[in-house]
């Protein structure tokens, strides 16, 4: 513990302040709801320490869609448990939602996706997306309005009573994304949720996320290590590298609203992906 | 040979597949093995019982004056009176004659004394389950209890428990404690040692992530135990409980003993061997490893419908 956040800071900043108090609030102007500022993360293991994250810059603001690429070790999965209040920095600031990420996970701010599904075995999927909802004290008849709707809302009407290992890998997936969505936070955090699934699988899933961030105008803040997932998802792709783990390069991704997969093979796509290959291998072009 | 489809259709899952005739012997090989092992047990006992009881009858009957033959030894050693080793078939005449042909209500009926020795297994087998349960929910939530108990437990383990039986039985009879409670209080004390160590292992058991996932929605230690740390540890308290119910039914036994108590199990082996009844001693045993298995297979059973209702996958 050497160092408690100073939320204070980051109030006094004009656009966090608006953002203050965790609960939705109306579109229509920027917010930031991420703000790090010379965010620094050193952890102290057995073989001495490790120097995760170094002076991070980051904003965030409402409604976008932001991944964090990079090479393994360049800590884009750190930065975003830093976010969720997994990990505590060791310097810098940070604001969610303009208080610190403590409490805005009090506040329920965000709903996070892990690498893998992380459903409970011995519960239904619909009562492991109704996990949340009980842990937070949601009526009975509330939950079962929400979970069937979230249910719809990823395509898994019907499965309510299977159990998770009943269900493919992206079924199971799915079912973790509505989890996430269940409780109505304002920011989804994605750590590298399709990595385990093959390639048409990802794509599926890549082409409904879009269609759900159109849908609920979620802040979502993806961590990936594919170039073409980043660009087709993503309105801003932070490109970082490792040791220790930095921003290299923050590349805005103006696709625009409607991105069919084929988007893909479009000009446009092709230039931004370059742009971010460019910039990760830039990024560690001192070793080897 | 040559021919890559062939060769991707017949692995051996695929073979066994093909072989209904294996799949519908799934009972039958699984009671081969068994069988053997109960019947070569069966012949070593009986040429045990022969080497053992020879000696005797041979003495006993010079000792009247009527030398016995070769076979006559051989009858002889499978119909003793007091046998060294008493011949299975010897055993299985009077568990019969205990339990089927003596009615329950009996004094002389080993299920009378099989009941008496059970009560006190299950009643210290729930106490043990409960503490031990307790013990480990204590260990796993708060570090100096893990620090100072742990130790204690595994000390507790390393006193015999022959040895501390008697000294608990005499102490609570001095304060008037008697029956069924001291008995039960010993198989607590070896009961709770597999459950509190199955359940510190299982509550620790779930993974980081599901850990993580707990904190991002800023569940409470109450709430993390009982929809995560709780639910992970069922298997592993199942797996413990079937080692306590068969040690609580060791420790009901050996109560028993000490205090010279006039029923159960503990109390037909010291009765057996106070009037060298080898016959009794060895029925008691048999019927006290029956008791086991069934205590055994029951918790087992009740565990396999518990994980199945959790949505193991089958």
């Amino acid at each position: 513990m050497v160092n408690t956040i100073d939320s204070t800071d980051a109030i006094s900043d004009p656009f966090a302040a608006a953002g203050h108090g965790a609960r939705p609030h109306p579109p229509h102007r920027s917010e930031k709801v991420i703000e790090a500022k010379g965010l620094d993360l050193t952890f102290q293991t057995g073989d001495g320490a490790v120097h995760a994250l170094s002076d991070i810059h980051l904003s965030v603001e409402r409604g976008e869609f932001v991944s964090l690429i990079g090479p393994s070790g360049c800590g884009k999965t750190t930065l975003l448990r830093v976010i969720a209040d997994l990990e505590r920095p060791t310097g810098g600031t940070i604001a969610v939602n303009g208080v610190s990420p403590a409490q805005a996970r009090l506040a329920r701010a965000y709903g996070y996706v892990f690498q893998s599904s992380a459903l409970f075995p011995w519960r239904t999927i619909a009562n492991n997306i109704a996990l949340p909802l009980e842990i937070m004290g949601f009526g009975r008849a509330d939950r079962k309005q929400r979970v069937r709707e979230n249910l719809e809302l990823v395509n898994l009407a019907g499965f309510e009573k299977k159990f998770p290992w009943q269900l493919s890998g992206g079924m199971q997936q799915r079912a973790s994304i509505a989890r996430a969505l269940s409780f109505d936070p304002d920011m989804l955090l994605m750590d590298e949720p399709f990595g385990a699934l093959d390639e048409i699988v990802r794509d599926h899933l890549n082409e409904q996320l879009l269609r759900l961030w159109a849908k609920t105008k979620k802040t979502v803040v993806f961590v990936t290590h594919s170039i073409p997932e980043a660009v087709f998802l993503s309105t801003k792709i932070v490109v970082m590298s490792p040791r220790p783990g930095r921003v290299h390069e923050i590349i805005d991704c103006d696709l625009g609203e409607d991105r069919p997969l084929d988007i893909r093979e479009s000009e446009k796509f092709l230039e931004i992906a370059h742009r971010v290959r460019e910039g990760l291998r830039a990024g560690h072009s001192y070793e080897e | 040979m040559g021919n890559p489809l062939m060769a991707t259709l017949t692995t051996p899952s695929e073979l066994a597949q093909r072989r209904p005739v294996f799949r519908a012997g799934g009972r039958f090989d699984r009671l081969v093995p068994i069988l053997t092992v109960v019947l070569a047990i069966l012949v070593l006992w009986y040429v045990f019982a022969v080497i053992l009881n020879a000696p005797g009858e041979i003495d006993r009957a010079e000792r009247v004056g009527h030398p016995l033959s070769f076979t006559q030894t051989i009858t002889a050693t499978m119909d003793a009176r007091r046998p060294v080793l008493p011949a299975p078939h010897q055993v299985v005449a009077e568990l019969w004659k205990t339990t089927v042909a003596t009615p329950v209500t009996s004094k002389r009926s080993l299920i009378y004394h099989a009941g008496v020795t059970l009560s006190s297994t299950l009643l210290g087998f729930a106490l043990g389950t409960a503490l031990g349960i307790l013990l480990a929910i204590g260990i796993v939530h708060s570090k100096a209890l893990d620090k100072s108990l742990m130790p204690w437990i595994i000390t507790s383990q390393t006193i015999p428990i022959i040895a501390l039986a008697p000294m608990v039985i005499v102490v609570l009879n001095a304060i008037d404690i008697t029956g069924l409670l001291p008995k039960a209080l010993i198989s607590m004390y070896l009961a709770f040692f597999p459950v509190a160590v199955g359940m510190v292992k299982g509550l620790r058991s779930p993974e980081i992530m599901h850990l993580d996932l707990m904190h991002t929605y800023s569940a409470s230690r109450a709430q993390t135990f009982w929809k995560l740390r709780g639910p992970s540890a069922v298997p592993f308290l199942f797996t413990s409980m079937k080692v306590a119910i068969a040690i609580a039914l060791v420790g009901a036994i050996v109560a028993e003993l000490p205090t010279g108590a006039v029923a159960g199990l503990g109390a037909r082996l010291l009765a057996g061997s106070y009037y060298g009844q080898t016959v009794q001693i060895w029925s008691a045993l048999i019927m006290a490893s029956i008791c086991a298995a069934l205590l055994v297979v029951i918790v087992d059973a009740v565990g396999k419908v518990v994980t199945r209702r959790m949505g193991v996958q089958p």
